[in-house]
């Protein structure tokens, strides 16, 4: 069997304002197709981390690496470029523009042109293709000619999922996707979600322990900026520490 | 742009190009500097409406292009348009350069006073030193020429030439708005963090348009300096970069016909309140009764004139349409 390809590695980073030490020293791996997941109470480090890792904030130590390469320097858009994709807690889609539209607009970031101030960007075959496609894989074909802004939560949701897809990345951050979601929602996303796995390197923060326990490979767990346990699901539900952090028990 | 929106831009350009025909001097001189302020406020839409980027110096760049006009100027003749027109802009897009790569390095509010800031050492350079002329400005003794083609010492090809300009840059906003780069920056405007995430570096977008934005007001301010052959310091006061700020509100943000609109409406008003025929002795307070209004027209237009007909449409269907849960795409707006 061949070893899984590793497409973003953290190497011991930590992030600390003043006295404050907001992640310390946490070393992951994702590779695809897998699912990294990432749990741990508010104010555990868990959005600090994604953060570090997609580049919106440099980490005080610690290297990032992505598809090989020494990435910590990198910009976050840079990064972006490079493969990597997120969405945040918050939904950050362009409401006044179609559901298709915010795919393009994303697909775009791949083929900018933008000395090219004569071309009609709605021309633009290559993001126009992008587009259609990550709005189908989505799972808003039907919706892809309504304003973004009109669309329910869930789908809000899933549109984060499709603009992070229109930009072909190899490895997901994905920020508490399920946040506020019904169990009919919470259904589709992680049928969504199962979808990309193979394609993808998935680091998931979420609160839904169900839904993490249900579609993750590996589980690290964090505690005030530190990681507790990190492995198997099985090995994560029976750690004493993760039991003593979650539940207080001995 | 939707075809009521195309046929409104149409008729407004087909009512400018044909006012002349109609026209008194005095009015053809009037509409040539609203038009000059359409250029103006285009220039400052395609920031604040386009971008997102509220910018408190932008009579910096006009004053720039006016100064540009007659310092360039040699005094023993004309020069050609041909290339006092490029340096006076290229001067201003210079000084947004400039002014660009510092201050949108700062957000919010400190990007609002940064510019306000570059703008007053720009105010206080030509008012404080010899270069400008001071307080009294400076004369533009030998208007450009192109060969024998164009006079610009009279009025009639004067306008002709603002309208020219005017539609330039309309239509070269218009095409750069619905390329990628325009798309992108429609994106910054919305939400910049989401941009950056997606892999757009948007510090260079948004510098591009400054510095296109600056380049569009000193045209702007070069128009002004060859209609009056006069510029002084007022020019780039802040007074102008926030009358230019209201003329866009008024007439719509992220609209550029909204920035025609507004400059004309504000235009209009101004004569309106400083009419002594209407107001007598209290046209002399005109300042209060455009401020006044201006105020009411924020508060009833929301979206500015080009909402109107929309505003109106929404009223007028909802005294018909009482769909419990009703909504629209442009509620979602």
């Amino acid at each position: 069997m061949s070893s899984p390809e590793l497409l973003l590695r953290a190497h011991a980073v930590s992030r600390r304002w003043g006295g404050l030490i907001a992640v310390d020293q946490v070393s992951l791996d994702l590779a695809r197709g897998t699912v990294h997941a990432v749990i741990g109470t508010n104010g555990a480090g868990k959005s600090t981390l994604i953060n570090m890792l997609s580049g919106e904030l440099a980490p005080s130590s610690g290297r990032v690496e992505l598809l090989g390469h020494d990435v910590t320097d990198w910009s976050q858009p840079r990064r972006a470029r490079a493969g990597l994709g997120r969405s945040y807690q918050r939904n950050t889609i362009y409401p006044s523009f179609t559901v298709f539209e915010n795919c393009r607009l994303a697909a775009q970031a791949r083929t900018p042109r933008p000395w090219a101030w004569w071309e009609d960007a709605s021309k633009c075959e290559a993001s126009t293709a992008a587009a259609y496609a990550s709005v189908a894989r989505a799972g808003l074909t039907d919706l892809r000619e309504l304003a973004a802004g009109l669309l329910s939560h869930g789908q809000k949701r899933q549109l984060e999922i499709a603009m992070c897809l229109a930009t072909a990345p190899d490895v997901l951050l994905l920020d508490e996707p399920l946040a506020g979601m019904g169990a009919e929602e919470t259904e589709r996303m992680l049928n969504l979600l199962a979808e990309l796995k193979a394609g993808h390197a998935t680091l998931l923060v979420e609160h839904d322990m169900d839904a993490v326990f249900r579609i993750a490979d590996c589980i690290t767990v964090m505690v005030n900026g530190a990681v507790i346990a990190s492995g198997s699901p099985d090995f994560v539900r029976n750690s004493p520490a993760v039991r003593l952090a979650y539940l207080g028990e001995h | 742009m939707k075809r009521s929106e195309v046929i409104f831009v149409v008729v407004a350009f087909a009512a400018m190009a044909l006012f002349p025909l109609v026209a008194e001097p005095y009015g053809i001189d009037r509409v040539t500097k609203i038009m000059i302020f359409c250029i103006f406020a285009l220039s400052l839409e395609l920031l604040v409406g386009s971008t997102g980027l509220v910018c408190f110096g932008q009579a910096a760049f006009l004053g720039i292009g006016a100064y540009a006009a007659v310092l360039l100027s040699p005094s023993d003749g004309p020069v050609s348009l041909l290339w006092l027109l490029p340096a006076c802009m290229l001067s201003a897009a210079a000084y947004a350069l400039f002014m660009g790569a510092l201050s949108l390095r700062t957000r919010g509010v400190y990007f609002i006073m940064v510019t306000l800031a570059f703008s007053q050492m720009a105010f206080y350079v030509v008012h404080d030193t010899p270069l400008g002329g001071g307080t009294d400005g400076i004369y533009l003794t030998n208007k450009p020429v192109l060969g024998s083609l164009l006079d610009l010492e009279r009025s009639l090809p004067m306008y002709a030439f603002t309208f020219v300009c005017l539609l330039c840059v309309f239509i070269l906003l218009a095409l750069i708005l619905r390329s990628r780069f325009g798309r992108a920056l429609a994106g910054i405007r919305v939400n910049e963090q989401r941009m950056r995430a997606t892999g757009f570096s948007t510090y260079p977008y948004k510098l591009a348009a400054f510095v296109l934005s600056g380049g569009i007001a000193g045209l702007a301010g070069f128009l002004f300096a060859v209609k009056d052959g006069f510029v002084n310091p007022e020019l780039m006061s802040w007074h102008l970069s926030g009358e230019v700020l209201i003329m866009i509100i008024l007439g719509g943000l992220g609209h550029l016909r909204g920035a025609l609109l507004g400059a004309f409406a504000f235009a209009m008003l101004q004569e309106l309140f400083k009419s002594e025929a209407i107001f007598g002795d209290f046209a002399k307070h005109w300042h209060l009764g455009l401020g006044l209004s201006i105020i009411a027209s924020v508060a009833l237009l929301p979206r500015g004139l080009v909402g109107v007909p929309q505003q109106l449409g929404a009223r007028l269907l909802g005294r018909h349409q009482s769909a419990p849960g009703a909504t629209s795409i442009e509620g979602a707006k």
